[in-house]
């Protein structure tokens, strides 16, 4: 039912990729997909997929698991590709069927658009794959730490985010249970149409969000036991330093995108 | 001077008519090994509450280290010197991994990154769980679950430990566990700790008892004296453990025992 918990879709490498600043690879990713943005030629895309193609291989995760990654938007792309063929005018007319007609500017925006959502999937799905979720939030909350001024509570913001990654296994065993203990009862999760299981999922929520409150109000005790006062004066355990790498590979990526956006 | 010290303290929640805890005094010193017993709703957690400053007393003072518990510059202070660990092991760990777990009350104090590596490793030796540093919390047992928790209070180097009924939900192996480790740490490293529960064998290897009843100290003494008013035990709902309702019948049928507690002991009394 729920089982291979698994959050997020991080996977443990030990290579110079996942071993990156998290803060460095998050701009990084800003920064070429705001790249990707500006390329407007075949040769612009296909510079930029060998640069995604030579991180993959850095990263040593394997080439299929990046493709299995965009199975989810394959049906986008799909749709993307087929609007603009038949809709986008403009150009020679390539191919001609009664009242349907394909022209060249069409093929060539569709084609464009679908590599852009492409490279931009790979790219991102890199980024989560070779940072764990934990690095991630710390990432983003050192990033958002100048905001604090404009009232952003960035340490907040994570501190959430950790409890809810801590939480979400807990929480999903014990819908696992809950549903067995219901199922025992006779409940049915499993047939009838949307309305009909979404009715059924009732027995399931109703025990898990009174549970999860009663936590809260545990955590909340907890926390405050053990001294927590915000993020006014917290200190890190892991405290996040750019090293070298970090800098050549900024470095590069900023040249990269430079270079590439002219194409 | 003793560690803790309460005078004279009242505490009802708020809209209700009976006070939870009535007209407490004791003083704790450091070093004991306390441990707390009493039945359902008799005002064991609000007095756990507060020694840690998550309650104030309604009249009356509270008194760690000399430091009232009321002074709101001292709230910080004194909750890193009296830590808490409570009954569900699943909802007091922070984090989705042990080190940053333990590693939450230290970073809360403000204590820099490689002091903080120090304490979460030496914690993690303590409570007998080297090398667990990166396990998630949903993959531990609900006793070593426990020991984190205690290992979090432990990195923040606290005079004293408050366990509101640790092992209630735990089974026999976890139970045993958790009760090595307190008092280990009672006995190596000269925490104080406060031991609140509803098993009476678990008070054994206390240096004294107190028994709450209806928000009222109703007894204090070390387990021998405890123990052996049994029929006063038994008034407030509560049980002793087998071996002291064995020893108390074979004496009923006239054999001469000592006070014992253990099982080891009874057997060395009878054979
Ligand atoms: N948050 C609260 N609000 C109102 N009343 C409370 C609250 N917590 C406890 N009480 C009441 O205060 C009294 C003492 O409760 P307390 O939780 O201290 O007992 P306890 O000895 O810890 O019991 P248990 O063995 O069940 O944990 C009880 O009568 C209880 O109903
Ligand atoms: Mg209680």
């Amino acid at each position: 039912m729920l089982r291979n918990i698994n959050i997020g879709q991080y996977i443990a490498r030990d290579s110079i990729i996942h071993k990156l600043d998290a803060r460095i690879k998050i701009i990084i990713t800003i920064l070429m997909i705001t790249a990707l943005f500006f390329i407007d030629s075949f040769k612009g895309y296909f510079l930029f997929l060998l640069a995604v193609l030579f991180i993959i291989y850095l990263s040593q995760i394997s080439f299929m698991r990046i493709i299995r990654g965009l199975r989810p938007v394959l049906f986008l792309v799909l749709l993307t590709l087929i609007l603009h063929i038949f809709f986008t005018r403009g150009g020679e007319v390539i191919w001609q069927w009664r009242f349907i007609t394909i022209e060249k500017n069409g093929l060539i925006t569709g084609l464009f658009m679908v590599s852009r959502i492409l490279l931009l999937i790979m790219f991102t799905s890199l980024l989560t794959l070779t940072t764990s979720p934990l690095q991630l939030t710390d990432g983003i909350e050192s990033l958002l730490r100048p905001l604090k001024r404009f009232g952003i509570p960035a340490s907040e913001l994570a501190m959430m985010m950790t409890i809810a990654l801590r939480f979400i296994p807990t929480l999903l065993e014990e819908a696992d249970k809950i549903m067995k203990a219901q199922m025992a009862r006779g409940a049915d999760f499993e047939s009838g149409n949307i309305i009909r299981r979404s009715k059924n999922l009732i027995p399931l929520l109703v025990p898990l969000f009174i549970s999860a409150f009663r936590r809260a109000d545990d955590l909340a005790l907890a926390m405050e036991s053990r001294c927590y006062h915000g993020g006014e004066g917290r200190t890190k355990l892991h405290e996040l330093k750019v090293k070298t790498q970090d800098f050549i590979a900024l470095f590069i990526s900023i040249l990269f995108s430079i270079l590439v956006s002219f194409f | 001077m003793a560690l803790i010290e309460i005078k004279g303290v009242d505490f009802t929640y708020n809209e209700l008519e009976t006070p939870a805890l009535a007209n407490i005094n004791l003083s704790i010193e450091a070093g004991e090994f306390i441990a707390i017993i009493g039945g359902n709703g008799s005002g064991k957690s609000t007095l756990a509450k507060l020694l840690n400053v998550l309650l104030l007393p309604g009249s009356g003072k509270v008194l760690v280290d000399g430091m009232d518990t009321a002074d709101e510059k001292y709230k910080l202070k004194i909750r890193q010197k009296v830590g808490m660990v409570f009954q569900n092991p699943d909802n007091q760990l922070v984090a989705a991994r042990v080190e940053d777990d333990i590693a939450f009350g230290p970073e809360n104090l403000g204590i820099p990154g490689p002091e903080i590596r120090k304490r979460v490793d030496q914690a993690l030796e303590l409570v007998g769980m080297a090398g667990f540093h990166d396990y998630p919390p949903h993959e531990l047992s609900g006793g070593q679950k426990q020991r984190i928790a205690i290992a979090g209070i432990i990195a923040m180097e606290p005079d004293c430990i408050v366990l509101d009924e640790p092992t209630a939900m735990l089974d026999p192996k976890g139970r045993k566990e958790v009760m090595d480790t307190i008092h280990f740490l009672n006995k190596e490293k000269g925490i104080t700790i406060i031991h609140i529960t509803h098993f009476m064998e678990e008070t054994i290897g206390a240096d004294r008892i107190f028994v709450m009843h209806n928000g009222a100290i109703y007894k204090e003494g070390t387990p021998e004296e405890i123990f052996h008013s049994i029929s006063d035990i038994k008034r407030l709902g509560l049980d002793v453990t087998v071996v002291v309702e064995l020893a108390e019948r074979l004496k009923k049928e006239g054999f001469n025992l000592p006070d014992v507690l253990t099982i080891s002991e009874l057997v060395d009394c009878l054979c």
